[in-house]
């Protein structure tokens, strides 16, 4: 349980937030042309890392817009918070 | 020489004061090279060393832990052991595992304190009642023993939960497998340390990894907090620390990490006398020898390692508590507390070989992995030892998330994901 400053809405409890899993998995752009591992890597294979990592976040109960969040998951410390599209921060 | 737990060793003991037991288990110090090294000093990964040693006569291996043994979420689950899974590859894999526990404290000589005080799940919605009854015939069909319950015959074998039509989420009914039951989690961690530790296989606490040394695609050792250790093999039973150690091997797993929280109440005279889980509510509970109300809770939806788990979590399970047994209205909680599990995309676990020659997984148990231990144990044996799969666990491969052959128990069976 953390606090996380939404982009649009300010500071809020993390409660209202749906986490969205690791940022930053490309969508294939052929999907036709992906073999059964490229699918299995896009589809299923995480990092899951324990440390700093890169993850979308969803303002489900606010304003229902998704972001982008640097978060330390060994302490659940947020090292920054940027919008979609944005370039992540360098770490 | 192991020394064998008997009434009559505990009537000696007791003339000394009990100052004179023997060690359970030694506390080596690393040898250069092992034939095998089991990296995760649980339930699982000692179940997995004593069975290596017992059936397959490796006996040249070492489990090293980076805390203590059991301490990690083998210490810190709800204790509950049941079969009654769904799909036919889970039936196997679980019931495997329960008609271990029936005789495990004869083998081990030390009690697990097994109880088969039965496992009733319950259905709130029409839909409940659907999914329970088709995993009862489901369950009857794969010889796991499964009765359906109606409202009247649930509220007969459990008495104080609240079956009136009246409540926000009312009973319909519910399954009730009377072989599931509870175990002493802790028991089941040195029982099983001291049985693989009689048979020469080196538990090595402390003992953190550090890296994975490949030669190409095989394995040469680990890098370990007390120095290289040399091995072709190693099998990896991290639970939540999997993909940690995963990545230092360069792979990547389906899984995710997140914490799950339990709680314990104050002791109290016996109330309960069974579990009772209910997926729709999220409630479970039980009672412990010592009195107290064991609870299990859910897990966050992000990825931690925190061992923590957000408070909202721990108040929708006893808001859900509370409905279902008022009587527990007054009770005050002792304790709560968080583990790390890795969950699969398919809420099924993973024991399977790996792209690396040498390198095996035993992960993705999620929420449940405790029931498992000791089939667990015995089927990860087998695998590292044959380096192939048992029948009973060639269906959880690693391969699966490509082939798209998932055992996808999500939401099916009984689970409490």
């Amino acid at each position: 349980m953390f606090l996380i400053n939404c982009p649009y809405c300010g500071e809020r409890d993390q409660q209202e937030f749906k986490a969205g899993g690791e940022a930053h998995i490309e969508r294939p752009k052929q999907p036709t042309e992906l073999s059964d591992d490229e699918w299995a890597e896009y589809l299923f294979m995480r990092k899951n890392i324990k440390g700093v990592q890169f993850e979308r976040w969803n303002h489900a109960h606010g304003c229902r817009k998704w972001f982008n969040m640097v978060r330390d998951t060994s302490n659940d410390e947020i090292k920054a918070i940027y919008k979609m599209g944005e370039k992540p921060p360098a770490q | 020489m192991r020394n064998k737990y008997s009434v009559f060793s505990l009537i000696k003991n007791a003339l000394s004061y009990h100052e004179n037991w023997q060690r359970a288990w030694k506390d080596p110090a690393p040898k250069k090279e092992y034939d095998a090294v089991i990296v995760g000093g649980g339930g699982h990964g000692l179940a997995t060393a004593y069975y290596l040693a017992k059936k397959h006569n490796m006996n040249n291996i070492a489990v090293v832990e980076k805390g203590w043994i059991g301490g990690g979420n083998t210490g810190r689950n709800t204790t509950i052991i049941r079969s009654n899974y769904l799909w036919d590859a889970s039936a196997g894999l679980y019931d495997h595992a329960l008609k271990i526990w029936e005789g495990l404290s004869q083998e081990l000589n030390y009690n697990v304190m097994f109880s088969q005080r039965g496992v009733m799940n319950l259905a709130h919605n029409l839909q409940d009642v659907r999914d329970l009854k088709r995993r009862t015939h489901a369950n009857r069909l794969n010889g796991i023993d499964a009765v359906y319950l109606n409202t009247d015959e649930v509220k007969k074998f459990c008495p104080i939960i609240n079956t009136s039509p009246d409540i926000r989420y009312p009973v319909l009914g519910g399954t009730l497998q009377r072989r599931a039951g509870t175990a002493r989690h802790d028991a089941v961690a040195w029982g099983y340390a001291r049985g693989a530790d009689a048979m020469g296989v080196d538990i090595i606490q402390n003992c953190e990894v550090k890296g994975i040394k490949r030669n190409r695609d095989s394995v040469e050792g680990i890098e370990t907090t007390k120095g290289f250790i040399k091995t072709k093999k190693v099998g990896v039973v991290a639970a939540g620390h999997s993909s940690v150690i995963a990545n230092m091997a360069g792979l990547k797993l389906p899984l995710e990490s997140k914490p799950l929280q339990a709680l314990v109440s104050e002791p109290v005279k016996p109330i309960i006398d069974t579990v009772v889980m209910s997926n729709a509510v999220h409630a479970y509970v039980s009672q412990s020898d010592k009195g107290e109300l064991v609870i299990g809770a859910g897990t966050d939806d992000y990825v931690s390692y925190t061992q923590k788990g957000s408070h909202q979590i721990v108040e929708g399970t006893l808001n859900a508590i509370l409905e279902l047994y008022p009587i527990f209205s007054r009770m005050r909680m002792l304790r709560q507390w968080g583990g790390i599990v890795d969950i699969c995309p398919d809420a099924s676990p993973i024991l399977s070989k790996t792209s690396i020659k040498g390198l095996y997984f035993n992960c993705g148990w999620g929420t449940g992995g405790f029931k498992a231990t000791p089939g667990s144990g015995d089927l990860f044996a087998h695998t590292i030892a044959n380096d192939e799969p048992h029948k009973l666990n060639a269906a959880f491969n690693l391969n699966r998330f490509v082939s798209g052959d998932l055992v996808d128990e999500h939401g099916a069976a009984a689970v409490a994901h």
